[in-house]
């Protein structure tokens, strides 16, 4: 298989095509949790209650008419592949730990997921890429409305939908942005702004990594509340801030590119030539590189290479994924080294 | 048990991490927890843990009573008020109802607030969504009233009426 095939196939469907504000916004996503009425939370559910609800999800998911989902026993994928759905953020790092009754319905694009048995009954979450949280709210409110009219869920006048966790009850929403903002990290304006954005109700974490170490200068921005304001007002506030940190970004590289052209471009092409041509690469300083290279195809100090690359690459070089394409487990060495060469594959195949 | 950072101090930290599925476990101290960044979810006075001990713990404030009541344990889960103080999570959506007199000051700490806004389910949320309007209808009615718009009065009451049958109907249709 040639390795753009490869890609094809492995890669969500979604994540091959950049959207809207793909500069600095590289993927939108929302997500309700759901419980069904009277039967305990996955923590204390016992076997037979959990298959119960795996069941009762199953059988809703039968009618294929609003959404094509297909749906799969998370006891019967290996650990690399369940790794691998979590890297791709189909699943969440607890759900990749597998279990009895656990399953997750996706669709062919992989857009949309539903987790069953996670920390709620139902996580059902839409993931698009670049800046585009209201479109991702409204097809996740049409199949939370799908699968409302299957199954009951629990729900209060006063608190809203009920989850095992308080800190989601109400709407049981969690609206978030990735963001990549090398900009305000090399002009150490960095935490200026988290602090800023955890004032305004949001919570701010690196990707990989927490705080100002956050790897490849990724964070993941969502709403902290979940009681007490619509979901609209929710997105509103997420999507005013968001916009308000793009148009930083962009500030800060433009100032970065006027002030500090030379030294930019030196690590950027640095970073760049380091891909390459190396031989062994761990996952950590492969995040960091390809963020200088994101950063370089933005500014235009590389050409000839598809922004893409760079979300591309950092899923495709996640420890798990590179096992699941070997198809075998791989020592951490062993890892560097198909890594390295992964990249500078890819990285030769959009320069032809 | 040592800190397995410094190997001097006592670990009064445990920090479990989710990397690439692989759960890893750390006893630290506090110290070095703190440099490594682990504390500033615990260290955070509005963080949920520590909003959930300060509700917990027993506070005298004058004027005020903390109840313990034999509802002190879920019906449908068994669940404890104070197990859930322990891990964080209700066992059902009925703990919701067995605790609702102790949610209150717990989700304001949270989210501001302990009074839903947002989506009402379609299907489920027809008798609440009835509710509503007949509430709102009685006050119109109030209103008319106290106008001496009898007319009007008659009118709203006939739809309250009907509206009142549809709510029973609901109910007793969604067993
Ligand atoms: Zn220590
Ligand atoms: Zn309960």
């Amino acid at each position: 298989m040639s390795l753009r095939d490869l890609i094809n196939k492995e890669l969500s469907k979604w994540m091959l095509a950049p959207g809207p504000e793909s500069d600095v916004v590289i993927s939108s996503r929302v997500r309700l949790a759901r419980n069904i009425t009277g039967i305990p939370f996955p923590n204390r559910a016992t076997p037979e209650q959990a298959k119960q609800v795996y069941n009762q999800v199953q059988k809703a998911l039968e009618d294929r008419t609003a959404f094509n989902l297909k749906l799969v026993d998370l006891s019967r994928l290996s650990e690399i592949e369940r790794t691998a759905m979590m890297e791709k953020h189909l699943i969440s790092p607890m759900h990749a730990e597998g279990g009895q009754y656990k399953g997750v319905a996706f669709s062919e694009d992989e857009v949309i997921s539903v987790m069953i048995n996670e920390e709620d009954h139902i996580r059902a979450q839409v993931l698009y890429p670049g800046f585009q949280v209201e479109e991702a709210y409204r097809v996740v409110n049409q199949l939370d409305n799908f699968l409302e009219s299957k199954l009951d869920f629990a729900f209060s006048e006063k608190y809203g939908y009920l989850t095992a966790c308080p800190t989601n009850v109400g709407t049981g929403m969690r609206a978030s942005v990735m963001v990549h903002l090398p900009g305000l990290n090399l002009a150490n304006r960095i935490q200026q702004m988290l602090q800023g954005v955890s004032k305004l109700g949001l919570t701010v974490r690196g990707v990989f990594g927490e705080g100002t170490e956050a790897q490849g200068n990724l964070y993941q921005i969502s709403n902290q509340v979940t009681l007490g304001r619509t979901e609209e007002e929710i997105i509103d506030n997420l999507n005013r801030v968001t916009e308000k940190i793009i148009e930083n970004e962009r500030y800060w590289r433009q100032q970065l590119l006027k002030e500090r052209k030379d030294d930019l471009t030196d690590r950027i092409m640095r970073s760049y030539g380091l891909l390459m041509y190396a031989h062994k690469m761990s996952s950590e300083e492969a995040v960091r590189l390809l963020s200088d290279v994101r950063l370089g195809i933005d500014l235009g100090i590389i050409k000839n290479v598809e922004p893409n690359v760079f979300s591309e690459l950092i899923v495709l070089t996640r420890p798990g994924y590179l096992q699941k394409i070997e198809n075998k487990t791989l020592k951490p060495e062993e890892r560097d080294i198909r890594r390295a060469a992964l990249i500078r594959k890819r990285l030769r195949l959009t320069q032809s | 048990m040592l800190c397995q950072n410094c190997g001097e101090r006592t670990a009064s930290v445990h920090v479990t991490r989710i990397i690439n599925g692989e759960k890893t476990e750390l006893y630290l101290c506090e110290q070095c927890a703190r440099e490594k960044g682990e504390l500033d979810f615990a260290t955070d006075p509005f963080s949920f843990h520590n909003l959930l001990a300060g509700i917990l713990k027993p506070e005298i404030h004058p004027g005020r009573s903390f109840i313990q009541t034999d509802g002190d344990q879920c019906k449908n889960c068994q669940m404890s008020f104070a197990e859930f103080g322990r891990i964080g999570r209700f066992g059902c959506s009925e703990c919701y109802n067995e605790f609702d007199f102790r949610l209150d000051q717990l989700l304001r700490r949270i989210h501001g607030s302990a009074r839903h806004t947002g989506k009402i389910p379609e299907r489920k949320g027809k008798t609440i969504l009835i509710k509503k309007k007949i509430k709102e209808l009685r006050n119109e009615l109030e209103r008319a009233v106290a106008k001496e718009e009898f007319e009007r009065a008659a009118e709203l009451r006939d739809r309250i009426r009907e509206l009142e049958r549809r709510s029973m109907f609901q109910d007793g249709g969604e067993g």
